[in-house]
């Protein structure tokens, strides 16, 4: 014996929940919420993915070192997003600086 | 951690599938679950660098992103999404079978978990893509901008791009999925594993829910979030 062993009701009550989230996540997106469309499209999967990670992956019986590594991963993908969408959205903020030649001339006192 | 106390077993006397460098069987199954999910670390940053592409891309060209979403079929998306958490079900109750020694069950139930993993590749071929071809949907196979999607048609293409990267790497992992449960199959049939060792089992499950998992984030995603409410605009 070297695993805990999940009784067969609660993989059975995953599965039910996980098809009703399936349909009920399928229904909200013909129904016009405006921008929560995707704030509830993202809440669901969400709770799908903890779903399936907690009881199908065994990770509600894994030791505390397993969990901190699957955390580390979802953090790194976090910065991942985070910084690059922190780039991309804020590019318009500043105005464009002139190329550098242009900069040299107007320096220089030629122009 | 350990739920039996750690002990050395007496040479000669190692139950089937335990390695000799281990504590004990409960050691050696935190150890082979640790590194496969040191390896799904991985695969969450390789899609995930996807995920992020496809949301900077999402959000600078949003109209032709809902237009692309809109000309997916929804049908197909949620069956098989529908057939996957199916699949992982059953992948669960393969390893659930093996820790309670029921052999016949185990391999049934990794059959029964390639035959829905076939469905859904069967789907996404037959159904999607083949379909999408016929559409001139593909980009770079004859991928046709139709004057009905109006001033944010021509960057519809770039929504199919991600489309078709997205989903066909995942098609990719559920083809080796399928491979490694054949290999399970054929393994639990000759009685490899039982209430004593079943890692091989327990982190190949891992991999085919990682799988599972990503498919939850494709189909909102790809299908959902393209605002299909008839008023439609934002």
């Amino acid at each position: 014996m070297s695993g805990h062993i999940v009784p067969v009701k609660i993989y059975a009550a995953v599965f039910g929940t996980l098809i009703a989230l399936t349909l009920l996540t399928t229904g909200v997106a013909f129904i016009n919420l405006g921008r929560f469309n995707t704030v509830a499209a993202l809440a669901i999967a969400v709770t799908k993915m903890l779903l399936v990670i907690l009881f199908f992956m065994h990770v509600k019986y894994s030791p505390g070192l397993t969990r901190l590594v699957i955390l580390a991963g979802f953090f790194w993908l976090a910065i991942l997003v985070a910084m690059s969408l922190a780039d991309v959205l804020t590019r318009g903020w500043s105005p464009e600086p002139a190329p550098w030649s242009t900069l040299l001339l107007f320096s220089s006192g030629l122009v | 951690m350990a739920e039996m106390a750690a002990h050395t077993y007496a040479e000669g006397t190692h139950p089937p599938g335990f390695a000799h460098q281990f504590e004990d069987l409960s050691q050696q199954h935190e150890a082979g679950s640790l590194g496969m999910w040191v390896f799904l670390v991985t695969e969450i940053m390789f899609f995930g660098g996807l995920f992020a592409c496809y949301i900077i891309y999402r959000s600078l060209y949003l109209p032709a992103f809902e237009l692309g979403s809109r000309l997916l079929d929804v049908r197909f998306g949620a069956a098989n999404t529908v057939v996957l958490i199916g699949s992982s079900f059953t992948m669960a109750l393969a390893i659930h079978s093996a820790q309670t020694g029921k052999r016949k069950a185990t391999v049934n139930y990794l059959l029964l978990t390639m035959l829905l993993g076939a469905i859904f590749l069967g789907v996404k071929f037959t159904f999607e893509w083949s379909h999408d071809y016929v559409e001139h949907l593909i980009p770079g196979f004859g991928f046709e901008v139709r004057p009905e999607w109006g001033a944010v048609g021509s960057h519809a293409q770039m929504f199919f791009c991600f489309y078709f990267f997205m989903t066909g790497l995942h098609a990719l992992h559920m083809v080796i999925g399928f491979g490694i449960l054949a290999v399970l199959a054929v393994m639990a049939s000759r009685g490899r594993f039982g209430p004593e060792y079943y890692a091989p089992l327990e982190n190949s499950g891992l991999y085919w829910h990682f799988v599972d998992i990503v498919w939850i984030f494709l189909f909102p995603l790809l299908y959902l979030i393209g605002g299909r409410y008839p008023t439609g605009g934002h």
